[in-house]
């Protein structure tokens, strides 16, 4: 997770209660899904960035994953993202990141 | 005039692993900032020599070596199974080696800014002569070059950028200016050397299509890099500096950003001048990027693999009007990535594939080939960035499911037989779609093709003055065989207001 993004969430969960937060990811890839998960949950494992040995303990989630969806409207879901359903693989990415956030995550919906 | 002819072509890579090692944006800010590290020890154990990048398919597929079949049927992974029987040119252009781009920079410097060591540039002088394009004209203005003592005061004293040949000192790009930092050496280093790279392309278009330079009307150039001083950081203009060293004399030319989106912006902007008779033709062309070599190479050294983004990328095409006997860019149906259209992928790809097919009553099948950002997957892939050709294709494949012209169990069908393996280098505007035009062409002349769309997408949020992207598209075709007619005047109109009279006065009587 670039180093700009992660100082963008510490500072989200510094403001708000980290309880009420919850990162939703869109990654493409399910491996970059799992190291952004486990960087806002754990901390950076690169070390490199703001998020190095800070465990926020954030509930994240990907996009494709049955909570968030289950949450969307319909009509944009369908406008926006349906398309990118059919190209990338939604069940390995969601899982990618579950696993993440039950191994790391302090909160979830 | 709805379209204009694509007359020529050119491709061409200069390889440069030391000029990446020192100066490529991920090694250079790593050695500012942190000093000498891990990675940085490691990767020059993984850098390639010149004859594995001129052997590595994807570079011989970006310079015409071989053609785009050939290269599908190329055993992979690539940097493994290297080709036997390549050469440094291709039918677009040619794979330079470094020592030789050092005297290419030095030929394309008119500020005095590189000076290479005496006996170094000698050596140059002699294998540049032996290079098809580079004729006496051009060679003659690569200096005899200085002493080793003189350039090491500029590095040590006025903080000049030392080059390096072979791990050895063999000269320098100098500061332009005391205190402006858009005139310090890393920045003369990067514009000099997207100049020089652009040159190598045009000069290549010039041969291979035996072009007059002097025939060249307007040169549009559309390269990622920004020249100016502190009153005008990207003032400009590469265009016409490219032209002056290309012999273009009664060329004149401007500049076209938009990051990755630019190339096909700049062949829009040039298709509309030449088919509104504005210009008699137009060049467009771009250089390489030299922050972006070993932009990944953090994944390739963690990976074990070769160092692969050691070469800058460049291009040239050239567009004249349509006279039937060249494939064409049509200007009727452009795909635009508006303001209001949103950044989703599925918003993008409606914008620039299905809005374009829609206005001209096309369906996603009746396009051959679609290219959009056609970098190496063996680059992007190990540093978790995907495969970006594929990526796009299974988009404009799952597009088509949603607007129900492809069973869902077809995508992969589509994506095999419409989308294109990638074989540009990761530079930024050089992937996108652009490199595909002279494969393209070359195929639709052949009767193998009839139709191909060229997609280019730009990451604008990156400059921090916008949080949007952009993109444009345009289709390639078969000419009519017609000639185009050029702009309508009043007598046009006049004489068709008087033939409708007539049939009309016929129908009544």
């Amino acid at each position: 997770m670039d180093l700009q993004n992660q100082q963008r969430i510490k500072d989200a969960a510094e403001k708000y209660n980290p309880e009420d937060l919850v990162v939703i990811l869109g990654s493409s890839d399910a491996e970059g899904a799992e190291i952004y998960a486990e960087t806002v949950a754990n901390g950076d494992p690169t070390f490199a960035g703001p998020l190095a040995g800070v465990q926020l303990g954030l509930a994240v989630y990907h996009v494709f994953e049955e909570d968030v969806k289950s949450e969307a409207d319909t009509a944009a879901w369908e406008e926006q993202i349906s398309m990118m359903e059919m190209v990338l693989d939604p069940d390995s990415l969601a899982a990618a990141v579950a696993a993440m956030r039950k191994e790391y995550s302090r909160y979830s919906l | 005039m709805s379209s204009v002819g694509i007359k020529g072509y050119a491709y061409s890579l200069n390889h440069v692993p030391e000029m990446g090692l020192h100066y490529g944006n991920t090694p250079y800010v790593e050695r500012l900032t942190k000093g000498e590290t891990e990675f940085l020890s490691k990767l020059p154990e993984h850098l390639q020599q010149y004859e594995d990048a001129r052997d590595y398919a994807p570079n011989q597929a970006y310079i015409g070596g071989i053609t785009l079949d050939e290269y599908e049927t190329q055993p992979k992974p690539w940097y493994e199974n290297r080709m036997t029987d390549a050469g440094r040119y291709g039918r677009y252009g040619e794979i330079m080696p470094e020592d030789e781009f050092l005297g290419l920079m030095d030929i394309c410097d008119v500020f005095d800014i590189i000076w290479l060591e005496r006996s170094f540039a000698s050596v140059v002088r002699e294998k540049l002569a032996k290079d098809p394009v580079i004729t006496d004209k051009v060679l003659a203005r690569l200096e005899n070059g200085h002493d080793l003592d003189e350039i090491n005061v500029e590095i040590e004293k006025h903080r000049a950028l030392p080059l390096y040949f072979e791990n050895n000192v063999v000269g320098c790009v100098r500061s332009g200016h005391e205190v402006d930092e858009c005139l310090f050496p890393y920045v003369l280093l990067e514009n000099l050397a997207s100049k020089a790279s652009a040159v190598l392309s045009v000069l290549h278009l010039l041969k291979n299509f035996d072009v007059d330079p002097g025939e060249i009307d307007f040169v549009i150039e559309c390269s990622e890099e920004g020249a100016g001083d502190m009153n005008q950081r990207a003032g400009g203009n590469f265009a016409k500096a490219i032209a002056e060293i290309a012999g273009l004399v009664n060329s004149s030319g401007c500049d076209v950003r938009g990051f990755c989106a630019g190339p096909v912006n700049a062949m829009i902007a040039a298709a509309s001048q030449v088919a509104s008779g504005a210009r008699k033709n137009c060049l467009v062309v771009a250089g390489g990027a030299v922050p972006k070599l070993y932009m990944n190479a953090r994944d390739h050294v963690k990976k074990s693999m070769p160092a692969l983004e050691d070469c800058l990328g460049s291009f040239a095409v050239l567009l004249v009007e349509d006279s039937g006997d060249s494939p064409v860019m049509r200007l009727d149906a452009l795909g635009k990535h508006t303001v209001g259209a949103g950044a989703s992928p599925q918003a993008v790809t409606s914008a620039l594939v299905w809005d374009p097919l829609q206005k001209r009553g096309l369906t996603f099948n009746d396009v051959d080939k679609y290219a959009a950002e056609l970098h190496t997957p063996e680059i992007t892939l190990p540093a978790g960035a995907g495969d970006v050709p594929l990526a796009n294709s299974k988009m404009i494949a799952a597009l088509s499911v949603m607007k129900q012209q492809l069973e869902k169990k077809d995508m992969m069908d589509f994506v095999r037989e419409k989308g294109l393996t990638g074989f540009a280098h990761t530079q930024g505007h050089i992937p996108s779609g652009v490199p595909y035009i002279g494969h393209a062409c070359d195929a639709i002349r052949e009767g193998k093709l009839n139709r191909v769309m060229i997609i280019g997408k730009g990451s604008l949020f990156l400059a921090r003055l916008t949080n949007l992207s952009d993109g444009a598209s345009f289709f390639i075709e078969k000419s009519s065989g017609t000639p185009a007619v050029g702009a309508v005047t009043k007598d046009d109109v006049k004489r068709l207001i008087l033939e409708a009279l007539g049939d009309i006065k016929d129908s009544l009587q």
